[in-house]
C-alpha cells in the first residue's frame, strides 16, 4: 500500500548562510495493507520529517512514494488533495481548525468532503467523541478554547472518521490517560483489521508492542554528516 | 478534467516597471488557490489582469464557459466579458466600497445582480436577497438599509452575498478580510470555506496573510517583483518553502 524507494531530504536554508542540511538519505521499505509500522529512532532523527514527506507536506528531492498508485514525489497539488481526502490519512499531534467551527461539525467534516450525508457524517462523529470520552456538552463548541488532551481526542476522532485505506499516526497516544490511550489503540486495531497500512511514531513503548507488526529504525536513513 | 481556468504567460509592465511577467497555472473546479507576496510584488495587478480589469500586455486568460467550452477571455468582446462578470465570475474587493453601491439598500445591492441575470419578480428578487443576507449573517431586518450604514465587517459580507447570488463558478477575491478585526475574519473566514464546500466555488485569493491561506486555499503561488517564485500544494509551500524568498515570508510571520 505505501512504498518507498530510495528517498532523500534535505532542507537548504537560503537565508542562513544557505546552509544544507541533509536529513534523509536513501530511505526504502514498504507497508502492506492491515500493516502497522513504527517509525523508531532519537529524536532528531528524522521520524516526523519522513512521516511529512510520506504525507506531501516536505517535498521529497529524490526518490519515490508510492501510496496506492500515486506517486507523491512530483505529484500535481490536486492529486494529492485527492489522495489526502481519500486514502490517506494523517493524525498530527496539533489540531488546526477554523475558528467558530463546532467539534461535531470538525470531526464530521472528513466524512463530508468524502460525499456522506450531513446525518450519517455526524453519527459517525458522534459515536467516535463518545469512545474518546469528549463530554456531550462540548460538541457544539469549538474545540480552540479545549484543553490540551481534548484537543488531541477531537484530533484523532477526526482523524479515524473516515475508514482510509494508509494511515499516518504522529504520537497518537502522547498525554493521554489511560482510558483514553486504550480507546485509540483500539482504534488502531479496528483499522489494521480492516487493512489499512499504518505507519506510526510512538514514543510510548508499550504501544508500540501492541499495535505495531515491525519497527524500523529511522537513525539508518539518516545521513552521517547530519547535525 | 478541463481546468476551469487556464492562465498562460500573463505579463503586465507599466511602461518600464514590471506588474507580473510570464505568470501560468491552471485552476481546476472545485479548487481555491492563494496568491501571497509583499505588496507590490504584482498580485493585485495579475488578478486584475485576469478578472479582465486590467488588458495584459500578453498572455491569454482561457475560461472554460457553460455555452462554448474553453475562451480566451483576453481577446473575447467586451459584451461577452461583461455577461462573465455578472454571470461564472464574481469580484471580491478588498474595499467593500468599490464593490457596492453605497446610496442603495443592502437588497438593492444583492438584487441587483439578480436584475442584471434577467430576474424580473420583485418577491422573488427580495426572498432571494434576504436568504442571502441571513447567509452571510445580516439580520432580515437590515435588508432595507443602506450599506453605509453597516460595520465593515458587514459590508464585506454584503459584498459577498452581492457577488454570490447568481451562484458564480470563478470568484476572485483581492484581500477579502483586509483591514477587518480579528473576530471578523474569523466569522468571514468560517462564512467563505462553507461557501466553497457548498457551492464547489473555485476561487483565487490574493492576500499577505499566510494564515488566511492555510485555512482557505488548496494551492499556494508566491510572488515577488511581479514573477511567481515558487508554487505547490498549500502547506508544503508554507512548512517546506523551497525558494529563498518564501522562506523569508514564511520566517518572517509573528507568533501570537
Amino acid at each position: 500500500m505505501i512504498d518507498l524507494r530510495d528517498v532523500s531530504k534535505t532542507f537548504t536554508l537560503h537565508n542562513q548562510g544557505s546552509a544544507v542540511i541533509e536529513v534523509i538519505t536513501g530511505a526504502s521499505f514498504q507497508v502492506a495493507a492491515g500493516e502497522c509500522v513504527a517509525l523508531t529512532g532519537a529524536s532528531g532523527a528524522g521520524k516526523s520529517t519522513l512521516m511529512r514527506m510520506i504525507y506531501g507536506n516536505y517535498l521529497t528531492q529524490s526518490g519515490t512514494i508510492r501510496i496506492g498508485d500515486v506517486d507523491i514525489v512530483g505529484a500535481q497539488p490536486r492529486e494529492v488533495i485527492t489522495l489526502r481526502r481519500e486514502v490517506l490519512g494523517y493524525v498530527s499531534q496539533f489540531l488546526r481548525v477554523v475558528p467558530r467551527v463546532p467539534t461535531l461539525e470538525v470531526v464530521a467534516e472528513p466524512l463530508r468532503a468524502v460525499g456522506v450525508s450531513a446525518e450519517a457524517a455526524e453519527d459517525r462523529a458522534r459515536t467516535l467523541l463518545r469512545q474518546l470520552n469528549i463530554p456531550e456538552r462540548l460538541w457544539s463548541l469549538s474545540p480552540t478554547t479545549f484543553s490540551g488532551g481534548e484537543q488531541q481526542r477531537v484530533n484523532i476522532a477526526r482523524g479515524f472518521a473516515h475508514a482510509y485505506p494508509a494511515m499516518l499516526l504522529d504520537e497518537p497516544t502522547a498525554s493521554l490517560d489511560a482510558t483514553n490511550r486504550e480507546v485509540v489503540l483500539s482504534l488502531i486495531e479496528d483499522a489494521k483489521a480492516r487493512g489499512a497500512a499504518i505507519i506510526g511514531i510512538f514514543h510510548d513503548e508499550a504501544a508500540r508492542t501492541r499495535v505495531c507488526d515491525r519497527e524500523i529504525d529511522v537513525s539508518c536513513f539518516a545521513s552521517r554528516v547530519a547535525a | 478534467m478541463t481546468p476551469l481556468l487556464s492562465v498562460q504567460g500573463i505579463t503586465k509592465t507599466y511602461g518600464a516597471h514590471i506588474g507580473c511577467a510570464d505568470v501560468s497555472f491552471d485552476l481546476y473546479p472545485g479548487e481555491v488557490m492563494g496568491i501571497v507576496g509583499e505588496s507590490g510584488s504584482g498580485k493585485s495587478t495579475l488578478l486584475n489582469c485576469m478578472a479582465g480589469h486590467l488588458v495584459p500586455d500578453a498572455g491569454q486568460v482561457v475560461f472554460d464557459t457553460r455555452s462554448d467550452g474553453p475562451r480566451d477571455t483576453v481577446t473575447m468582446s467586451e459584451p461577452e466579458r461583461r455577461m462573465l462578470g455578472r454571470t461564472d465570475w464574481a469580484f471580491v474587493h478588498q474595499h467593500a466600497r468599490d464593490g457596492l453601491r453605497m446610496g442603495v439598500s443592502a437588497g438593492g445591492n444583492v438584487g441587483e445582480r439578480l436584475m442584471a441575470v434577467g430576474d424580473r419578480h420583485y418577491g422573488d428578487i427580495r426572498d432571494k436577497a434576504t436568504d442571502w443576507l441571513e447567509r452571510v449573517e445580516i439580520h432580515a431586518s437590515r435588508v432595507d438599509d443602506r450599506p453605509t450604514t453597516f460595520s465593515g465587517g458587514m459590508q464585506q459580507r454584503l459584498q459577498i452575498a452581492r457577488n454570490l447570488v447568481t451562484g458564480p463558478r470563478l470568484v476572485f477575491m483581492d484581500e477579502p478580510t483586509g483591514g477587518l478585526d480579528v473576530s471578523v475574519q474569523a466569522r468571514l473566514l468560517d462564512l467563505l470555506r462553507g461557501l466553497v464546500r457548498d457551492m464547489g466555488l473555485s476561487a483565487i485569493i490574493v492576500t499577505h496573510d499566510l494564515a488566511v491561506v492555510r485555512l482557505l486555499a488548496d494551492r499556494l503561488m508566491v510572488m515577488k517583483s511581479g514573477h511567481v517564485v515558487e508554487t505547490g500544494l498549500t502547506d508544503q509551500v508554507l512548512d517546506d518553502p523551497q525558494h529563498a524568498y518564501s522562506q523569508l515570508l514564511v520566517s518572517s510571520v509573528l507568533q501570537v
